[in-house]
């Protein structure tokens, strides 16, 4: 700071660097650079040059760097773009009287400087847009199409020898996303229950009707909500965890790793994956139900002044076998559809862990819709068939 | 001698660029061969597509005149070593070198740990089994997964940079074991490298890629490429210059 504050250029300004611009005769500009060019300067060199040398100059321009007693790469830089910037508008420069390590720095730099053509930008139509997009979501399908096809030939291979299928390691699966869900799943269902029924409550009591709340509570949970909230739960813990580990196997070559010691991805990790969830879900469906009636227990019996007895027997006089027992298939099924859909956008990941995170927002985003279609369908089936 | 793995009219490269045009060559079993190349010229990606992780494009791969060499389809014929080691970050770094000794052999469990001992011997990672791999220093992971790579005792092994990011001593003895795997079992060893000390200690043959001429510029014994080439760009390489060097 201090010697740049003593010494003064010959332009009167007050920087630790000089530039002078004369004119020697013979249609030559002369630049003479000196004192100490540092990178901190460089926005002032970089004007100075700039307004002096234009395109316009006439004759040739001489950069005299025998007068540097210091440059650093920074400053060195925006030298060899100036100067390269005025030999493609046809002007002629060059270099002198560079010295030992300016010199060395100027070889270091000096090189073609021009700006490396960006690649060139195709505008896309909106028609354009639409068209790449249908045509990406239909790949899409079609992968996840081979992808499912791929699985059957997974598992038919597994059938065939049970023992090359990756069994030790559905148990620690299920563990994970089975018995570790149970708290937020009795949670959540106990507080869909609660809310249903006091929701439920407000307009039967209009009519003394309270105790079909109980009704109302055991078929919406045992027949949608049960399974649905669990899947939701599901999807949002387990899937999206599935889809995290898979894809980070994948980016960071761990996939092809286990390919080459003999192990197929489908075989050895989404199978396990699959079977956990399709045994996980039916349980934790059950257990969702329980919590889901129970909470609307406690609204009957606190708010509706029922009996536990009578809401109880209510129920089971409402709810039939039947009801339970559909909800519990479509959980499995939904387990089924997460574990697929999750595997595949893992093993789809590329690119880092951007791709990953972009891979696991689709597999839960995917997997929710696809979740509720499977439900509307098996909705319309039951009602189709009188179920 | 008789060629292990041969490849005919390869053209690699990635969905916007090709890397190797039409290029054939042959590897005989019994030798250490590497395939030598600037940073960036598909040493990396040729690998993958002789170990059968990618399909070629056009152009065949045959490995003991069988091809393209399929994974997944039994005990695998040989070993591999990734750039990055691509050690499996959820198992223990004897879960991974156990984990292919369980799948394809029927040794009781205390078989198998003493096998996974032996290869981390190998390699001098003694006592490293109950570590994951996120504990070990990066050569350290470089080195477990060369000795994953040979825990099924392959007759053919790939390594992509074994020696990068190794110390002189350990790049040293790790050139070492492969001489001497290489001299005992017949072992052949296909290794990607830029290593030139490892080159001329342990390469029976190389092959140079070039990717701006996509094809192979050089190819045969890297000493007397070393001491015998004219092309420039094969004389830069061996003799470890820039461009503009005399
Ligand atoms: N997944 C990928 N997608 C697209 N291009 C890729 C991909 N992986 C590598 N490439 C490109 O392929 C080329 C060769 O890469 P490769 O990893 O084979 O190089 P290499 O010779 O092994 O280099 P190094 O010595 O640095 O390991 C590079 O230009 C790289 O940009
Ligand atoms: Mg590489």
């Amino acid at each position: 700071m201090q010697d740049r504050r003593n010494e003064v250029s010959r332009d009167g300004s007050d920087r630790a660097f000089s530039v002078e611009f004369l004119d020697p005769g013979a249609g030559v500009v002369e630049v003479r650079l000196g004192g100490k060019l540092a990178f901190a300067d460089a926005a002032s060199l970089w004007t100075d040059l700039c307004t002096h040398l234009t395109p316009a100059i006439s004759g040739d321009v001489r950069f005299d760097l025998s007068a540097i007693e210091s440059i650093d790469g920074g400053a060195m830089a925006l030298l060899v773009q100036v100067k390269w910037n005025l030999q493609t508008a046809g002007v002629r420069c060059e270099f002198v009287g560079g010295a030992g390590t300016v010199q060395t720095i100027l070889d270091l730099y000096e090189g073609e400087a021009a700006p490396t053509p960006r690649p060139p930008h195709v505008p896309v139509g909106v028609f354009a847009m639409i068209g790449n997009q249908a045509a990406a979501g239909l790949r899409e399908i079609q992968l996840g199409l081979a992808f499912i096809g791929s699985m059957v030939l997974a598992f038919a291979g597994v059938l065939r020898r049970p023992h090359s299928g990756n069994w030790h390691s559905v148990a620690p699966i299920m563990n994970r996303t089975g018995a570790d869900a149970v708290p937020i799943v009795l949670l959540i269902n106990f507080l869909v229950g609660f809310a249903m029924a006091f929701q439920a409550a407000v307009q039967l009591k209009q009519f003394g009707a309270n105790i079909y709340v109980a009704d109302l509570v055991g078929l919406s949970i045992t027949r949608e909500l049960g399974p649905l909230m669990t899947a939701i739960i599901v999807c949002g813990r387990s899937g999206a965890a599935f889809a995290a580990e898979l894809g980070t196997m994948k980016v960071s070559e761990e996939i092809d790793a286990l390919r080459t010691l003999g192990f197929g991805p489908l075989r050895f990790l989404v199978f396990p994956r699959m079977l956990a969830l399709i045994f996980v879900m039916p349980v934790l469906t059950l257990l969702a139900d329980l919590a889901g009636v129970t909470g609307g227990v406690l609204v009957g019996t606190i708010n509706l002044d029922l009996t536990l007895t009578g809401y109880i027997q209510q129920t089971q006089r409402a709810v039939a076998a039947w009801d339970v027992f559909q909800g519990v298939v479509k959980s499995g099924v939904f387990g089924f559809a997460i574990a697929l859909i999750s595997c595949h956008q893992g093993l789809s990941a590329a690119g880092g862990a951007e791709g990953v995170g972009h891979r696991t927002t689709a597999a839960v985003v995917t997997s929710l819709l696809t979740i509720i279609i499977i439900d509307a369908g098996f909705t319309l089936l039951f009602f189709e068939l009188h179920l | 001698m008789t060629a292990l793995i041969t490849v005919t009219d390869l053209t690699m490269g990635w969905s916007d660029h090709d890397l190797l045009e039409r290029q054939s060559f042959e590897v005989n079993r019994g030798e250490v061969f590497a395939i030598l190349g600037r940073s960036g010229c598909g040493k990396s990606t040729l690998l993958r597509y002789l170990t059968g992780l990618d399909e070629a494009k056009s152009g065949t791969v045959t490995i003991d005149g069988i091809g393209p060499p399929s994974l997944e389809a039994g005990r695998p014929a040989f070993g591999v070593m990734f750039q990055s080691g691509a050690l499996f970050g959820s198992m223990t770094v004897g879960e991974n070198l156990a984990l292919a000794l369980a799948e394809w052999t029927d040794l009781p469990p205390k078989a198998v740990a003493a096998i996974v001992r032996a290869k981390l011997r190998l390699v001098g990672l003694q006592g490293s089994e109950y570590k994951h791999p996120s504990e070990l220093s990066g050569g350290m992971r470089k080195r477990a997964a060369i000795a994953r790579a040979l825990t099924l005792e392959p007759s053919l092994i790939f390594l992509d940079e074994p020696s990068a990011g190794l110390d002189p001593v350990s790049a040293a003895e790790l050139d070492q074991l492969i001489l001497t795997l290489n001299n005992a079992l017949g072992l052949t060893v296909v290794l990607a490298t830029h290593d030139l000390d490892s080159i001329f200690m342990i390469a029976t043959r190389c092959i140079l890629l070039d990717r701006e001429t996509k094809s192979i510029i050089a190819r045969g014994d890297p000493r007397s490429l070393r001491d015998g080439s004219v092309v420039p760009a094969v004389h830069q390489f061996f003799s470890r210059t820039t461009k503009d060097a005399k």
